[in-house]
């Protein structure tokens, strides 16, 4: 089983598509539930780090697999 | 957690002075900002149905321009006809490749987003626009309504 809820792919599209698109696919989900984001935007690291700290959902992982940057964020 | 405010006020009808508006705009209702743009002058182009916005090198010596010709090309023959259309194409061309939204995608997602977007009736009157000719949703006022919401706004920037 996956250890996240719903998926989002933004690799190729840049700022600030990854989070508005984020922010859309957080709304869809319950509280608790786990999104996994693919983004291939360098500056979706930090853009991330911030957009969770601003909207109190939780950034529980962020990394690099692949050549892409991925996070998981969970839904507060 | 109390809703921030963001105000913006939009001058500038470039395709290129286009984007900051939308994107902070966008983004700032993302993070959960109330927003406003209030649109002035120039910057009522960015409400049109059909966006024709342009970017100029002429004036504009921090544009990069294709192989190199900001540092070789003489300013003045930035001003020949169809230097304006080819480098609004090449721009287009451009931010497609690199991912970035259309200003068409931008705005939808702002009033998706439900960021209020204000047209200055003066500059409406001034230079006899046609409202028709602007997309739907967008409220008509002055100064004195921009600064019943900025008034209050957190964060205020003129663009």
């Amino acid at each position: 089983m996956a250890d996240f809820d719903s998926e989002l792919d933004a690799s190729g599209l840049n700022c600030p598509l990854p989070i508005l698109r984020a922010k859309k696919a957080l709304a869809g989900l319950e509280t608790g539930q786990v999104l996994h984001i693919i983004a291939t935007d360098p500056g979706a690291v930090k853009d991330f780090e911030a957009f969770a700290k601003q909207t109190g959902n939780e950034l529980m992982s962020s990394g690099e697999e692949g050549g892409k940057f991925v996070f998981l964020i969970k839904k507060s | 957690m109390d809703e921030k405010k963001l105000a913006i006020i939009a001058t500038k009808g470039t395709l290129d002075w286009g984007y900051p508006p939308f994107i902070l705009a966008s983004t700032a209702s993302a993070l959960g900002y109330e927003t406003e743009i209030f649109f002035t002058f120039y910057g009522l182009q960015l409400l049109k149905k059909d966006l024709e916005l342009k970017v100029s090198p002429l004036g504009n010596p921090g544009m990069p321009m294709p192989m190199g010709m900001d540092k070789w090309f003489p300013t003045l023959l930035t001003a020949l006809p169809g230097m304006e259309a080819m480098m609004t194409s090449m721009m287009k061309k451009k931010m497609a490749s690199k991912g970035v939204a259309s200003l068409e995608e931008l705005r939808e997602l702002c009033q998706e987003a439900e960021v209020r977007l204000i047209a200055c009736q003066m500059t409406v009157d001034l230079f006899e626009m046609d409202t028709a000719d602007f997309i739907d949703g967008v409220e008509y006022a002055g100064a004195a309504r921009f600064f019943e919401f900025a008034g209050q706004s957190d964060i205020c920037l003129y663009i």
